[in-house]
């Protein structure tokens, strides 16, 4: 990647999400980069401050003060480079989805695969989708144009047809577009910028029909029926998104010029260092970034990355849409009290209303994690939907007999295979116990089989992934060293009993100091087994009742299990799993598995519980 | 630490407020920069497009696109009629004749022989933007709308349900801590904006609407009766274009909370005169919070105030979450160095004092300034 920057000694690199602009301070010690201090400050996009570089100021402001280093001259400018150990840093890089990240519509041919791999490609980029138009989608005309009148987004994509093929369909999208005559989100004068990236045969009359918008031109997303190319389209976005999206938000046109290299949306900074993690280890991942407003999900399976975001799950700005599309009895049935609804109901709303408050009683704690758990689970039902191979291939069948075809694509998630969960987002890396997050991760995503739990330890993935951009041996470092916090390993066998307490499982674990244990496990239960951080034991694992850990029923596995802060998690509740509000032992249950984890304070919880 | 930043919901009885009155597209404006305008001057206009209609004239003919020129009989830009012919094909010697009508009155904004298609557009819809505030043009955008200039009281609500309207205010409690009961509605607050104290329930809004109540402010609502009204759950705090007959400015938040003394003495002070309030709330993307604006152009400036974002001892503060959520507070102390909550949350935090003079310990994250 870049190379101007190898020899840098300190950076500063922000993220300013929505609610909360984070600030690192990364210098290199020695042969190594390390972090050194993390301030934040609420991020001011809203009024009455308007101006995102206020918040920029005030959480390096934090970090000045943390750290005794002077990073910010009288006229609040960066003093670069480094000048001595107390003052100025070497760079200054920045992510940002704050003022609501980008949002975009994209537009396809045919649903389940044009618009299907235009979808991908922006959320592989770091949008959130706003609608998906198609030929074939079953709203009539007036009401797409509608929709695209209403919804202002920053950008839309344009696709459909394969390189050479018919070229009215696209055309007619483009009518449709162009009929819309859609006005950018921020700002009324300046002209929307459309990416066409379908037929190349098409391009001509694309161009001429939607001449009134700031349109671009790049490669097929669809060239064949059997390949998506998304990566013309996706720095395409980017490259716009910086040009018109953020130039017009306000202060961002300041914090681009103090910024060393671009600003990234956050999301495909996350992308970029999840993608990392899988080349590096050469592994299957699925990770999570539960931010304020959104929830994005990436996952790298067999080398083949996929991003979903869930516009509308987050745990501020968005926690009342987790609690709508929930459903009340699914966000109370984590709770270990019976909870009044609508006490429920109005502190959600408050938290929505004042999203920077953090929980200060336990209760609070709890409601949150509750809420945190489905945003997770939805978020990550989205993803499996979305992270599927292409539909429509290998069959003699041509475009327009897709029009009609309902087979889809399978998803890429193989729980399975699945080798690392990764965790990131305020909600996971600000959990007051690791337990916490680790449960919380284990109840939203039921993990099957063996799975490594690890978390992002102050929530810095989207500063290191542009870091990786302009020095990746730092933001490498960093990284390993600093980042990512092992939780430890999640064995979790599938299979449910229908009724009765039986053993499910027996294991066989060999711990680093020579001692062993062999144990069978009854259904339902959460047993853990301390193993340190960077350690590993090794283990037998065998299935009893039907169940399977990954080779048949009741056949057993060999594994080898890491360590982390939490020990090795033994999840015997079931998969699928499910706890239902109405369980009569529901209470009971969530008390006992919390116990087991540890996850609150003996008194405080006891108080809350009654037992 | 001395301070810290800490924005808050403005209360102020002498500020400098400026609105920008702008057109959702393109139009023209209709005041000059220093015109004097009242709230219900119209300040811009535009011609909203209508809608469009898409009509498949090669495919309903049975045609290629390339030959549809030949058939039609309307040309891009023409004016149309309802159930006028866009395109006949005559065959078997003009016996047989297939036509295709438009279904709208309007005018035809293009013509593809690539798609085989005609997009029809209705007419135009006048869009009118008000002044909304009475006060000072300062400055016109030309094609897009106005800043209005104006001096007055300004209260900021936390969150908020329609749209802006205009009326003489009411207070009909007699503190912050009563809340108003169906009982307190009569006839005479039609059109009136109602301050009905701490707490507003579904019956109560039901009844204001039926009288004709044009606003109501409250510090409080339950978030189970916004469903009732609505029938809808609000998902995003995205509001202003709700279908009730009235707004709503909730200045504290959900459940049952006293109003600040602060903000109730002000709507007091503001009783029987005209303001013009706005129940629209973002709070993401560019946030939006609703508000209440009492203008009066006789202020003197001296009395005007900078906001201020500082948390500092002595400051008054609101706690706006759980355990102390709603009281109002004094900074006692910032301790710098970070505290252990009940949830075991290390965080930076405050000691405040309370009205009952209780001290305790809130995260800084849980307060926000109330400015004056």
């Amino acid at each position: 990647m870049e190379t101007g920057y190898s020899d840098i000694k300190r950076i500063v690199a922000t993220d300013c999400g929505s609610t909360t602009t984070k600030a690192i301070l990364i210098e290199k010690k020695g042969e190594f980069y390390r972090l050194i201090k993390r301030g934040e400050a609420p991020t001011t996009v809203e009024a009455p401050v308007e101006n995102v570089t206020k918040g920029v100021i005030n959480a390096v402001g934090e970090l000045e003060e943390l750290t005794d280093i002077k990073f910010l001259n009288e006229k609040q400018e960066f003093i670069k480079p480094q000048e001595n150990d107390k003052e100025g840093t070497d760079i200054y890089i920045s992510t940002s989805s704050a003022g609501g990240g980008l949002q975009m519509m994209v537009a396809g041919v045919v649903k389940s695969m044009t618009a299907e791999s235009a979808e991908r490609a922006a959320l592989g980029a770091g949008a959130i989708v706003m609608d998906i138009i198609a030929t074939n989608d079953t709203r009539p005309i007036h009401e797409k144009i509608e929709i695209i009148r209403h919804l202002r987004p920053d950008m839309i994509l344009l696709s459909g047809g394969t390189d050479g093929g018919t070229i009215k369909h696209v055309v007619e999208l483009a009518e449709i577009i162009k009929a819309a005559n859609p006005k950018a989100r921020l700002g009324i004068s300046y002209q929307l910028p459309v990416i066409y990236a379908g037929n190349t045969a098409a391009r001509e009359n694309i161009k001429e029909t939607l001449k009134a918008t700031a349109l671009q031109v790049t490669d097929n997303i669809r060239p064949t029926l059997e390949r998506e190319n998304l990566m013309p389209a996706r720095l395409m976005i980017q490259e716009l998104f910086l040009e018109h999206v953020m130039a017009h938000a306000p202060g961002y046109k300041t914090l681009m010029e103090w910024t060393d290299v671009d600003i990234m949306p956050t999301p495909g900074a996350v992308g970029l260092i999840m993608q990392t993690i899988a080349k590096q280890k050469k592994i299957d991942i699925v990770g999570v970034d539960i931010g304020g407003a959104t929830t994005d999900i990436f996952s790298v399976f067999g080398n083949i990355f996929n991003r979903t975001v869930s516009a509308n799950l987050g745990m501020s700005y968005s926690i009342s849409e987790v609690f709508a599309e929930a459903g009340a009895d699914n966000i109370m049935r984590w709770l270990p009290f019976h909870p009044d609804l609508k006490d429920i109901r109005n502190r959600i709303k408050n938290k929505m209303i004042r999203p920077t408050t953090i929980p200060q009683t336990l209760e609070e704690l709890l409601i949150e994690q509750a809420l945190a758990r489905e945003a997770l689970r939805l978020a990550f039902i989205q993803h499996k939907s979305l992270a599927v191979g292409l539909k429509g291939v290998q069959q003699q069948r041509t475009i327009s007999d897709a029009f009609s075809q309902k087979t889809s694509g399978q998803t890429l998630i193989d729980m399975f295979k699945l080798d690392m969960l990764v965790g990131s987002g305020g909600v996971l890396s600000h959990s007051p116990r690791r337990q916490q997050a680790a449960l919380m991760m284990i109840d939203a995503f039921a993990p099957i089989g063996i799975t490594d739990l690890t978390v992002d330890s102050i929530f810095m993935m989207p500063q290191l992934g542009v870091l990786s951009q302009v020095n990746e041996k730092a933001a490498t470092d960093v990284f390993e060293k600093d980042c990512l916090i092992y939780l430890g390993t999640s064995v979790a066998p599938f299979g449910n009993l229908k009724k009765g307490i039986k053993p499910v499982l027996e294991v066989d674990i060999e711990f680093p100091d020579g001692k062993r244990k062999t144990e069978k496990i009854n259904y339902g239960e959460i047993v853990i087994y301390p193993l340190g951080a960077g350690e590993t034991a090794k283990a037998t694992i065998k299935p009893l009742q039907g169940f399977n850990m990954g080779a048949g029923n009741n056949k057993p596995i060999e594994a080898t299990l890491n360590g982390g802060v939490v020990g090795i998690i033994i999840d015997t509740r079931g998969r699928p799993f499910n706890i239902n509000l109405n369980d009569e032992q529901r209470k009971e249950k969530i008390v006992k598995w919390y116990k087991a984890m540890n996850l609150y304070p003996t008194d405080e919880f006891e108080k809350i519980t009654g037992r | 630490m001395g301070q810290a930043y800490t924005p808050g919901l403005k209360v102020s009885k002498y500020t400098l407020i400026e609105k920008e009155r702008l057109l959702p597209i393109k139009g023209k404006t209709l005041v000059e920069k220093g015109d004097e305008v009242k709230p219900f001057d119209i300040v811009a206009s535009a011609e909203l497009p209508g809608n469009v209609y898409i009509i498949k004239v090669a495919g309903k003919m049975g045609i290629l696109p390339a030959e549809m020129e030949k058939f039609l009989l309307v040309k891009e830009g023409d004016d149309i009629k309802q159930e006028q012919v866009l395109a006949e094909k005559k065959s078997l010697f003009g016996l047989i004749r297939d036509t295709v009508k438009s279904p709208i009155n309007g005018i035809v904004e293009s013509i593809s022989t690539v798609t085989g298609q005609c997009v029809l557009r209705m007419q135009p819809q006048p869009i009118n933007v008000l002044a909304y505030i009475g006060g000072i043009v300062k400055e016109v955008i030309p094609e897009e709308g106005v800043i209005i200039k104006t001096k007055g009281s300004f209260i900021q609500g936390i969150f908020g349900l329609g749209g802006e309207r205009m009326g003489n205010l009411k207070v009909i409690v007699s503190g912050p801590e009563k809340s108003a009961k169906t009982d307190d509605l009569s006839d005479d607050l039609k059109d009136k904006i109602i301050v009905a104290g701490s707490h507003t329930d579904y019956h109560f809004i039901k009844k204001a609407m039926a009288i004709g109540v044009k606003g109501i402010i409250t510090a409080g609502i339950d978030d189970a009766d916004i469903k009732a009204l609505l029938g809808y759950e609000i998902g995003v705090a995205i509001t202003g274009n709700e279908k009730i007959p009235l707004s709503i400015v909730v200045t504290e938040g959900f459940g049952m909370i006293n109003m600040a003394k602060q903000t109730f003495e002000l709507l007091r002070s503001l009783d029987g005169k005209f303001v013009s309030i706005n129940g629209a709330t973002q709070i993401r993307a560019g946030v939006i919070r609703p508000e209440i604006i009492a203008t009066d152009l006789n202020y003197s400036d001296e009395h005007i105030k900078a906001p201020e974002y500082f948390l500092e001892k002595g400051k008054n503060i609101r706690i706006i979450r759980n355990p102390y959520f709603g009281e109002i507070a004094k900074v006692v102390s910032l301790p710098s160095k970070l505290q252990k909550l009940e949830s075991e949350a290390m965080v930076r935090v405050v000691e405040v004092e309370l009205e009952n003079g209780d001290k305790v310990i809130v995260p800084r994250a849980n307060v926000e300034i109330i400015e004056g």
